[in-house]
């Protein structure tokens, strides 16, 4: 799995290549926690070459919402493929998290 | 007669990888639809996790047993440990109601397999059964 990190001046963007399973997600949460630590943080996550994510996946993410929420921070999330959609319909959180179809949508408003 | 397939791998997160491959080609061979194999692939790379997270509990190196039987309407996948016995009050998929971390795995297999099925009754380790039916659609 590859993770590269664009910092701009109001945000920062996460591109995540490859699988999130329990092997790669602790990589994920190294790279996204010290981000949304921040206090008022915007961070994208842009999910288009992931083709598989798994629970500790989620879990990593739902970590990260929290840290987001507290520090009055934004997480955004776009380009899922329908796996990676559904596993997060699965498990009850797809209206937890704002998730967008593309780019331009997670963008609107920032 | 069911075709019978079996791999074996060591309990490291590295090795899941090899799983999700092997469903994915067998869903495909038994005529699945992509739906459908995703499904199985992420309950069989859940259920692996959980065998490695609370089972051996971490431990490298333990065999981690994928039976898989292939019938004409459906895979029966069994998955075999010799860790520590689950507690099944534990293994049952908590409310998701409450957003927190962790958990969730054994929901996402309920809610994409047909069966699941835990034996309770071995000596040593643990045996999880999960089946799922070809639908008729992808049959056509």
């Amino acid at each position: 799995m590859e993770l590269e990190i664009k910092n701009k001046e109001k945000f920062s963007i996460l591109i995540i290549k490859g699988d999130v399973d329990l092997y790669s997600s602790p990589q994920v949460r190294n790279k996204i926690l010290p981000i949304v630590r921040n206090k008022q943080a915007i961070l994208f996550v842009d999910f288009a070459e992931v083709e598989y994510m798994d629970s500790s996946g989620v879990a990593t993410l739902v970590e990260a919402l929290q840290i987001a929420n507290k520090n009055n921070g934004r997480l955004r999330l776009y380009n899922l493929r329908q796996p990676i959609k559904d596993v997060f319909e699965l498990s009850r959180l797809d209206k937890v998290f704002e998730i967008y179809e593309n780019e331009q949508a997670a963008f609107e408003g920032i | 007669m069911a075709e019978t397939i079996e791999i074996t791998i060591p309990s490291e997160p590295k090795f899941l990888k090899i799983v999700r491959a092997a469903m994915n080609h067998l869903g495909e061979t038994m005529g699945f639809s992509q739906d459908d194999i995703n499904n199985i692939t992420l309950a069989v790379d859940e259920a692996c996790s959980n065998i490695i997270k609370h089972a051996y509990e971490g431990l490298k190196g333990l065999p981690i047993q994928v039976v898989c039987y292939l019938y004409e309407d459906r895979i029966e996948i069994l998955l075999r440990d010799s860790g520590k016995k689950a507690d099944v009050n534990e293994i049952k998929s908590r409310e998701l109601d409450d957003v927190r971390p962790g958990g969730i795995g054994v929901h996402l297999i309920k809610s994409v397999m047909d069966v699941v099925s835990y034996d309770n009754s071995l000596e040593q380790g643990n045996q999880l059964q999960l089946v799922k039916y070809v639908s008729k659609k992808s049959q056509e």
